[in-house]
């Protein structure tokens, strides 16, 4: 039961921080893909470092229960349908979280995505056994790993440099990475505004 | 307009920080797939079954791994899809009580508008049929860009490195050719 009152609690303070910055957005999500505003890109980035730091800490602290981490397997069906998702994401300007949010504050062009959505997840229910058997959804490099090895986890690390380390400096790496953007990187001031050399 | 990505982007780490403290990392394109199941055996009540506790499915997708989906399908009161259904209720509130979406945003987005013009007909296809590729290629993935792009890079997964590469390989170039004008 409490799992559920978490569930609401939590899902609402998702729900709402994706409104608030900007994810929710097509045009938010279309700057940053087409490299003209990269705030919405810095949010994600600090997010990811933000969450990996402090995740990594409790977890070296004895704070966070390393049993809740839950590391999805790497196969080369990962990779092509991240492809898949990229074309659709930037197409649409949606995701499949912040669609759904879209289309809850009345975004009619997110209630098409969500149709959409339900029709193709369907679709690779449907298709399911002909990836299955092309083999394309067997593990890679271990399947469920991490990049280091985290103590106390039960996925395998790629390399046995210690995890949580290697989460901490990957996690402020994200962090660096998200002050160091530029605001874009697409366009910007016209050459002939820029200073002669 | 949105928030400055500092406080933004500590708000939502802090998010996926609590989710994967309290129960488990954020996820969402799996209950696209716990939806589809409920809608289906709804109308055809023998595509999800039930033998001593133990689920099961005539779609071999949702019988897979010992009928996790399926289970979830027959139990939607769980915290995943709850999850979402909280996530819809929390976006909704927060736009409302900052005024709301404007009526030709909610149709035609500012951006979309200034690159292909006002008709809602060509936009909600573009919608729909992204909708389309996005889940399909989320669930080949098994996971999308809060899974396997946030939850995944944040543990340091493999997978989720993988997924970040393929995602962005196409987004970029998509939305480059697409939106060549600012809005």
């Amino acid at each position: 039961m409490s799992d559920l009152i978490l569930a609401i609690v939590i899902g609402a303070a998702f729900g709402a921080v994706l409104d608030r910055i900007g994810a929710t957005s097509p045009n938010w999500i279309g700057k940053m893909l087409n490299l003209t505003n990269l705030n919405l890109m810095k949010t994600i980035l600090l997010a990811i470092g933000t969450g990996s730091v402090l995740m990594f800490a409790g977890q070296m602290l004895g704070l966070v229960d390393v049993g809740h981490m839950d590391v999805k397997a790497a196969y080369i069906g990962v990779f092509i349908g991240g492809l898949m998702l990229g074309a659709g994401w930037a197409a649409s300007g949606f995701c499949p979280g912040t669609g759904v949010c879209a289309a809850a504050s009345g975004r009619k062009d997110a209630m098409f995505f969500v149709a959409g959505g339900l029709l193709g997840a369907a679709a690779y229910m449907a298709t399911y056994p002909a990836w299955k058997a092309s083999g394309l959804l067997e593990d890679i490099a271990g399947g469920k790993v991490t990049l280091g090895t985290v103590p106390g986890s039960k996925f395998e690390g790629i390399w046995a440099v210690s995890g949580d380390v290697l989460g901490l400096v990957l996690g402020l790496a994200f962090i660096g990475i998200a002050f160091a953007l530029p605001d874009r990187l697409n366009g910007g001031p016209k050459l002939s505004e820029m200073p002669a050399e | 307009m949105a928030l400055n990505w500092k406080t933004g982007g500590l708000l939502l780490g802090l998010v996926f920080f609590l989710a994967v403290l309290l129960v488990k990392p954020i996820g969402v394109s799996t209950q696209f797939v716990i939806l589809d199941g409920v809608i289906v055996d709804l109308i055809s009540p023998d595509f999800i079954t039930e033998t001593d506790g133990s689920y099961s499915s005539t779609n071999a997708y949702m019988a897979k791994s010992s009928g996790k989906y399926a289970k979830n399908a027959a139990n939607p009161l769980n915290y995943s899809f709850l999850f979402v259904l909280a996530m819809m209720a929390g976006a909704f509130l927060s736009s409302a009580l900052r005024g709301g979406i404007s009526k030709e945003e909610r149709s035609v987005p500012a951006l979309w508008r200034a690159n292909f013009g006002e008709s809602a007909a060509k936009r909600y296809l573009v919608a729909f049929l992204g909708g389309f590729i996005v889940l399909y290629g989320a669930r080949l993935a098994g996971g999308c860009t809060s899974g396997h792009m946030m939850s995944g890079m944040m543990q340091t997964a493999l997978s989720g490195y993988i997924f970040a590469a393929g995602a962005f390989a196409t987004a970029i170039p998509v939305a480059l050719y697409m939106f060549k004008k600012e809005g």
